[in-house]
């Protein structure tokens, strides 16, 4: 492989328990060869002391002790595999009804969304649900496998039947690239190779799908945003007066010379310098990690912000957010929790559910307050300093947040800016 | 937009990854230590280091588990990496925790110290009192490790609970914890061994002349090559020859296998990767004890 022209693209699969989620990952690693002897010599002993038939793929990814004795998939795998075009990283999420967690955290960093329909089933509940977790995380592109085409005897009426009924719907969803494509990931029709059994499909096939999917703008370009990570300061004779702003730019694209602005202070700067260990870069954009120098000597620290005056984040105390809820003890109303965004952490108050929302019938109940393990709400909340944030839809960096407990530590929800 | 091409290719993106999640260490946590074994993972990881606080130096010791039983190379490579980056190491020495009775040594052919090694890692973590330890482990090893976050909870125990991690959502890690408490952080969990050797050929990384093939005298144990050494117990059958061999992975010498291979270079090193059919734990004998034998060890506290 070229290494330095190959990109790496994160996808998340999402599957009901029986629609070949895992014999599609399967074919996938197989196919490119990231399967070793070792691993599959392994599995099949497994498979055959169980008395199981043929080999089980999905004990590749369930990888413990009390998922491979259930058989089922409790905690989000990542697989790797990589073609001569890219590198491939596999969010592998169980797709079982208490585990929308796991689905939120699968999508949060993922290109694309993976969704496996079953073709004899067609547009299901959780097809549905996937759907929708995919539109609020916004991942950029969503691909659609209708699989199990052999069982249809790869009918072109049944798949643009279900193709229809997976528009009626997602119409009302806020994605931007919906793609199409009939599959069958146990024989292996348009998943590496083109199918002789689907003449009628004029698409490409579902790996050179992803091969080739354009990622490049999924990053926002545009509005120049660096949360200030950590502060290098060497103290030694050669770097006495160095203070550089270590940090990962969250947005835009940055240049030495670039007139700034500090948050929160309101400050201006100039850019000095754009330096990194193999020396200074002439620009950094998303997901670069570099450290800027200032041409003034002003006081920044973890928190604040790099911006441009002309092209400002959101500054406030009150924010509007879509909140998944992680945790088996509900979310309070008027709770207290500690809030992590970028690289700030403040503490906040809920405020106001506004309502709780039914993931399958997208209906908002804004009398259900009780916000529990795996509900999605939308939530007033108000913290104690100014956060730097845009809308989620527009930066998913600068628009996303964590609510820890104070009392435990634990992350117990998600939230995406409005 | 005319000329519009700002992307990283996959190892740069990896590499910005890597490089952030070690800066929020030094940022989120009071006393960070990096584990280092002399494996090609923790050369990495060093030089990530380097690079995610240059000028200044790394801001953290390099903490070595020496078992006693190390390939005498991997000792030297330490100790020149040491020098070179002014960095201060702390050794935690299992031979001397066999003799103040920490831990009691393994008997038999396959005895090994690997797992004596999570006693005197988690005595010294204590004793030094460092509240994050940076590893080098990577998902794509081992299925255990394939459910392993970035920041890692461990109990006032140093016990990892598989069953009840914290989601990781974005670029957003939570390094909260309790008095007592610590995380393990794995800055490398999204590289692959094919993207560890690509990158440090790309970087022109320095390493262990282990890596590269090289005669030894080995042995055939459960069908994997051992290096022959003091030691080793062998059986009267375990007779050993010399062969052209090297390392994939670099552990204690009891418990780690060594390939047939005439990779002399990093290249040749990379072509032999992408071609091998086996993975690089399938010589670690430390993983053959049972189906579940990493995350057992894990929970444990085993890195």
């Amino acid at each position: 492989m070229d290494a330095k022209h190959s990109e790496l693209l994160r996808f998340t699969t999402a599957g009901s328990v029986d629609d070949g989620k895992s014999t599609l990952i399967g074919r996938l690693l197989f196919d490119s060869k990231s399967i070793f002897e070792d691993q599959l010599e392994a599995v099949r002993e497994t498979s055959e002391r169980r008395g199981e038939e043929g080999v089980n793929l999905a004990l590749l990814t369930d990888g413990l002790k009390s998922e491979r004795e259930q058989g089922i998939t409790i905690d989000v795998a990542y697989r790797y595999f990589a073609t001569p075009k890219r590198k491939f990283i596999i969010a592998d999420t169980p797709g079982h009804i208490q585990y929308t967690r796991n689905m939120v955290t699968g999508a949060s960093t993922a290109n694309v969304a993976l969704i496996l329909i079953d073709a004899r089933k067609g547009v299901l509940e959780q097809t549905r649900r996937h759907a929708f977790i995919a539109s609020l995380l916004q991942i950029p592109h969503l691909v659609v496998c209708v699989n199990k085409m052999d069982l249809v005897d790869y009918s072109k009426e049944r798949y643009e039947e279900i193709k229809e009924e997976f528009e009626k719907f997602s119409y009302k969803l806020d994605v931007k690239d919906v793609h199409f494509i009939p599959i069958s990931a146990l024989k292996g029709d348009n998943v590496v190779e083109r199918s002789k059994n689907t003449t009628w499909y004029d698409g490409t096939t579902l790996l050179y799908y992803l091969e080739n999917v354009h990622i490049g703008s999924d990053h926002n370009f545009i509005d120049a945003r660096f949360p200030v990570q950590y502060v290098v300061r060497p103290n030694t004779d050669d770097f006495h007066d160095y203070r550089g702003y270590a940090g990962r730019v969250a947005g835009g694209v940055f240049k030495p010379g670039d007139k700034v602005m500090l948050l929160p202070s309101g400050f201006f700067s100039k850019i000095k310098q754009i330096d990194t260990f193999d020396g200074p870069i002439q620009e950094a954009y998303p997901p670069m990690s570099v450290t800027l120098l200032l041409e003034d000597d002003l006081d920044l620290s973890r928190g604040d912000m790099i911006v441009r005056e002309n092209n400002q984040p959101e500054v406030g105390q009150d924010l509007e957010v879509m909140i998944c809820w992680f945790n088996d003890r509900p979310m309070q109303q008027r709770g207290k929790y500690t809030l992590m965004h970028t690289t700030q952490d403040v503490r906040c108050v809920i405020k106001d559910i506004r309502y709780k929302l039914d993931i399958n019938t997208l209906h908002r109940d804004q009398e259900d307050k009780n916000i529990e393990m795996n509900d999605i709400c939308r939530v007033a909340l108000r913290t104690t300093k100014p956060l730097f944030y845009d809308a989620y839809r527009k930066n998913r960096i600068t628009g996303s947040i964590i609510l820890i407990d104070e009392a435990t530590n634990e992350t117990v929800g998600a939230g995406m800016i409005i | 937009m005319e000329g519009f091409n700002y992307n990283l290719n996959h190892l740069k993106e990896l590499e910005a990854e890597s490089i952030f999640v070690m800066r929020e260490v030094a940022a989120q946590f009071e006393k960070p230590v990096l584990m280092f074994s002399g494996g090609k993972d923790s050369i990495l990881m060093v030089h990530l280091a380097v690079k995610a606080f240059h000028p200044a130096r790394i801001p953290f010791p390099l903490l070595h588990i020496d078992t006693g039983h190390n390939f005498p190379e991997t000792i030297e490579f330490r100790d020149n990496l040491v020098d070179k980056l002014g960095v201060r190491l702390i050794v935690g020495s299992v031979d001397e925790a066999i003799s103040s009775g920490l831990v009691v040594e393994e008997k038999g052919f396959d005895a090994s110290r690997n797992g004596l090694q999570t006693a005197v890692l988690l005595d010294e973590l204590e004793k030094g009192q460092f509240d994050a330890a940076l590893g080098g482990a990577r998902r794509d090893e081992e299925k255990a490790r394939a459910k392993e976050r970035f920041f890692s909870h461990r109990d006032d125990f140093g016990q990892w609970d598989p069953k009840n991690q914290r989601p990781e959502l974005w670029n957003l890690f939570n390094g909260k914890k309790n008095m007592g408490e610590h995380f393990r952080v794995f800055p490398i969990s999204n590289w692959t061994e094919l993207d560890v050797w690509q990158y440090l050929a790309m970087e022109k990384v320095e390493l262990p002349s282990l890596y590269f093939a090289h005669e030894r005298p080995v042995f055939e144990r459960h069908g994997t090559l051992l290096a022959d050494s003091d030691f080793m117990n062998k059986r009267d059958t375990e007779v050993p020859k010399m062969m052209q061999v090297r390392c994939r992975t670099i552990g204690d010498m009891t418990c780690t296998g060594v390939w047939e291979s005439s990779a002399t270079s990093i290249e040749e090193i990379i072509e032999e990767v992408a071609t091998t059919r086996m993975t690089e734990r399938g010589g670690r004998t430390d993983d053959k004890r049972s189906e579940t034998a990493m995350e057992d060890r894990k929970k444990h506290g085993y890195f």
